[in-house]
């Protein structure tokens, strides 16, 4: 196939060119970085938790009425946690705090030394008793589980420090990088140490900010019950398949406990609701920038097949001259497929440079990944393809046109 | 001339449907999506109270010190809630017209009516100075006086929502609220209000907040009665007291500040009286840096918060992005379309058109691009507005506008951005040299 001779065509539309070779070189540019955030979005809302989240439910359980003591507050709690547990479709049910994917929540500093002044790391707190590893489903893979007698019970704001705790494997390590976490001290922004009696394979925390993310997975579990007067979750794991017939029996065996409480329904839930909320502004962007990429390239792909088939239209009588002359269909397909490749091929090299300057000013601007040169071929392939795709239709037609072309006027 | 101009671009444009559906397209996708986007942005980096906040300032105190900020913070910025020491001190120095310090609550509210179920309301205990500050409407009574505040009375404003829910709607003034136990006298009714990004209290609603605050409270009787914080809580250090009274003692920051500053003056003065407390601090031992406070404007603030979310920008600029292509893509067809008519437009400047007459006809046809481009991004930006819930977080979504001035925006836009695209292969097209069409035909 002869380049020069469609150089020479192109060099006669060159406002035209040059309008097609931009428009292609910003679609690169915008879709690659688009699909980009796309699969940085995926990536993040597919993390895994942990626990066992297909049986998994959280009732928000706030107090109403009027205000108890502590001690009350503990009694029901323990009473709740009790009549939930003795229900036919739970296989186990402990209080809590908080629960991952929450959207924020407690956490704290922890040093290795009571006098530290730079923290070492920064990991969020999970109360609960003796049931909380068995009710999250998380895997303890050293140490033991807390026993009945060190549960203890903590009000408000009361500063009470668990002798013992349970990190996350990432939290011992981040803690103990030599592996020897177990039995060691932590200090949780106090002079008192608790020592870590068991590590859980994975425990996510309550944030998933994207600047939260370095401490995505140091969490610790703490021996209390919270018997605060605003209000606690309890966590809820039902037997395989159990799952609604326990979400449906759990609230009913509480209020039979004690009515004067409030189940909040924008709070909690099954954890498949819990999880769909928490990355709602993830997911909402992946799709946004997907429907956006997809009319973008719709757009381009029109674009292209109309020039060219304007182009087309306009060359009708040189077209019937080649082939009068002697050019095969497929020589006149050839040109038309050449001379898209040639447009395709400088857009995609100038959208090249746009990309990567586009995504630099993400990443300076909004903190963004430096884009990975994976999705820049991703790109550039996909933009190569849909240039070739966007010309068939019209090249073929050229292809179609007759020798007989050549010998008529205007 | 230009009703006939308008016709001949018609008939031009009919003659090339696809090409002009292709168009039209574009067009109306690229405004579409951009005022779409626009119309989130807008609604998220909006001023909530346009006619006051260059007024309303947030004091920050350094109460941690440049300690408290770990390795990469190079901005040596106080933190922005304050501890509960600081903005009793404001507030008892009384400086600014109007000031109040507040902190949200979430107490449980037990409607009057036996068998009802006790609900959980959000709201602020604030000081009676807020309401005037911030211009919250009434719809029955008011907000509640200094003297109010300084003998702790039992008194409540409510929400226009919480007063149908718990009153039926009926002017409740007067009435008693039974509020985590105790009981308090309705003193205002609130129309409808919810300002988004909720200006008073950034710091705890993160700027957008779904639930309205039902319950306004006297910062003093909410202290005293024990009614612990619902927000945020950051400490630097462990308190030493334990419950809510440990906290009030301790250097966490857990209350919003808000103060009137009506002019320039003031707000000097305002500063000096900050940077003034701040040394008698340092004084005092209770600090042991030299002063480093602000005092930002409510838009300044929000700023500084960062309350708009880069998502949201950074979508806007994807949509404009996706304009750009679409006006591009437009630009490129319609040379092409104007190059082909040159043999016409050599007999029309041979038979005297000016050039200004050959870009008066081909702008036109540009904008009848537009205008129909236009058309077809509003449906776009309605089904856009209407679907925006399905991709953004309710708080965001639901604040998300479709309003007249949005719709002539959109119209206005579709028709610039065909002229513009327009433009140049108009320019071209009127460059065409009359002779050489003539004689090449």
């Amino acid at each position: 196939m002869q380049i020069k001779p469609i150089l020479a065509a192109l060099r006669r539309h060159k406002a035209g060119t040059v309008l097609i070779v931009l428009q292609i070189a910003l679609t690169l540019a915008i879709v690659c970085n688009a699909l980009f955030i796309i699969q940085q979005r995926l990536a993040h809302l597919s993390e895994p938790t942990g626990i066992d989240e297909a049986n998994l439910f959280v009732l928000s359980n706030q107090w109403a009425g009027e205000p108890m003591s502590k001690a009350q507050i503990d009694a029901q709690i323990r009473a709740d946690v009790a009549a939930l547990r003795q229900l036919p479709s739970v296989l186990d049910a402990a209080p809590s705090n908080a629960y991952p994917l929450r959207g924020g929540g407690w956490d704290t500093f922890i040093g290795l030394t009571p006098e530290q002044v730079q923290p070492t790391s920064d990991a969020a707190v999970y109360l609960g008793d003796e049931h909380l590893l068995d009710a999250l489903g998380v895997k303890l893979i050293a140490g033991r589980n807390f026993r009945a007698d060190e549960v203890g019970s903590v009000g408000l704001r009361e500063n009470v420090i668990p002798p013992v705790v349970i990190v996350t494997r990432e939290l011992a390590h981040r803690l103990y990088p030599d592996g020897s976490a177990l039995g060691k001290p932590l200090y949780a922004m106090s002079a008192t140490p608790s020592t870590i009696i068991g590590i859980v394979e994975r425990l996510q925390t309550q944030s998933v900010d994207a600047w939260q993310q370095a401490y995505a997975y140091q969490a610790m579990l703490w021996p209390l019950r919270g018997a605060w007067s605003s209000g606690l979750y309890y966590i809820v794991r039902a037997r395989p398949g159990q799952r609604d017939a326990a979400m449906r029996e759990a609230p009913k065996a509480l209020y039979a406990q004690n009515r004067q409480r409030i189940f909040d329904a924008g709070d909690g839930g099954s954890f498949a609701q819990i999880r769909a909320r928490a990355y709602e502004r993830d997911r909402g962007m992946a799709i946004l920038m997907g429907v956006i990429s997809a009319v973008l390239l719709a757009i381009t792909a029109a674009g292209i097949v109309g020039l060219t088939s304007f182009w087309v239209g306009q060359r009708r009588k040189q077209i019937g001259v080649r082939r009068a002359l002697g050019a095969r269909q497929r020589d006149i397909l050839g040109y038309f497929l050449t001379e898209n490749l040639l447009i395709t091929g400088g857009g995609v090299l100038l959208g090249l440079l746009l990309a990567v300057g586009m995504n630099l000013w993400l990443v300076v601007r909004f903190s963004m990944q430096p884009i990975s040169p994976a999705y820049l071929g991703i790109g550039v392939l996909l933009l190569l393809l849909l240039g070739q795709g966007a010309v068939l239709a019209p090249a073929l037609k050229a292809a179609r046109v007759p020798p007989v072309e050549a010998t008529r006027s205007v | 001339m230009l009703a006939y101009y308008l016709r001949l671009g018609l008939r031009s444009l009919r003659r090339n449907p696809v090409l002009t559906a292709l168009m039209v397209m574009a067009i109306g996708f690229g405004v579409g999506a951009s005022m779409t986007t626009y119309s989130v942005f807008r609604a998220v980096s909006g001023d909530p109270i346009p006619w006051k906040s260059s007024k309303l300032f947030v004091p920050q105190i350094d109460v941690w010190g440049p300690k408290s900020r770990r390795g990469g913070d190079s901005r040596n910025e106080p933190t922005d809630a304050m501890d509960y020491a600081d903005a009793v001190a404001l507030m008892r120095a009384h400086r600014a017209t109007r000031q109040s310090a507040l902190y949200q609550v979430s107490p449980s509210v037990v409607p009057a009516q036996a068998g009802q179920h006790p609900i959980n309301v959000g709201g602020h205990a604030v000081f009676g100075e807020f309401f005037p500050m911030v211009d919250a409407p009434f719809r029955y009574g008011s907000g509640w006086s200094a003297e109010d505040d300084e003998r702790r009375a039992q008194v409540v404003v409510i929400s226009g929502k919480l007063n149908e829910k718990v009153f039926g709607g009926a002017n409740s003034v007067g009435r008693t609220l039974d509020v985590e136990g105790r009981p308090y006298r309705v003193v205002g009714v609130l129309e409808p209000w919810n300002p988004q990004p909720r200006f008073y209290d950034v710091v705890n609603s993160g700027g957008f907040s779904t639930g309205t605050d039902d319950v306004f409270l006297p910062f003093n009787t909410a202290i005293d009665a024990g009614m612990p914080n619902d927000g945020n809580t950051n400490c630097s250090e462990t308190p030493k007291e334990s419950g809510f009274v440990g906290l009030q003692h301790s250097s966490c920051v857990w209350l919003a500040f808000m103060a009137e500053l009506d002019d320039a003056a003031q707000v000097a003065a305002y500063r000096r009286f900050l940077d003034g407390y701040a040394r008698e601090q340092q004084q005092a031992g209770r600090f042991a840096w030299p002063p480093n406070n602000r005092l930002r404007s409510v838009p300044e603030f929000l700023d500084f918060e960062q309350v708009v979310p880069s998502d949201t920008k950074i979508s806007l600029l994807v949509a404009l992005g996706l304009l750009v292509v679409c006006l591009v893509n437009t630009a490129g067809l319609l040379l092409a379309k104007f190059l082909r008519r040159a043999p016409e437009i050599g007999v029309r400047r041979a038979l005297g058109a000016s050039r200004r007459e050959i870009y008066t006809q081909f702008l036109s046809e540009a904008s009848m691009v537009g205008l129909a481009g236009g058309l077809l991004g509003l449906l776009l930006t309605g089904a856009g507005v209407a679907g925006v819930g399905w991709v953004l977080p309710e708080d965001i979504a639901a604040l998300a506008r479709l309003d007249v001035p949005l719709l002539l925006l959109t119209l206005l836009l579709a028709v610039v951005a065909a002229v513009l695209a327009g433009l140049y292969p108009t320019f071209r097209a009127a460059r065409v040299q009359p002779a050489w069409q003539l004689k090449s035909n």
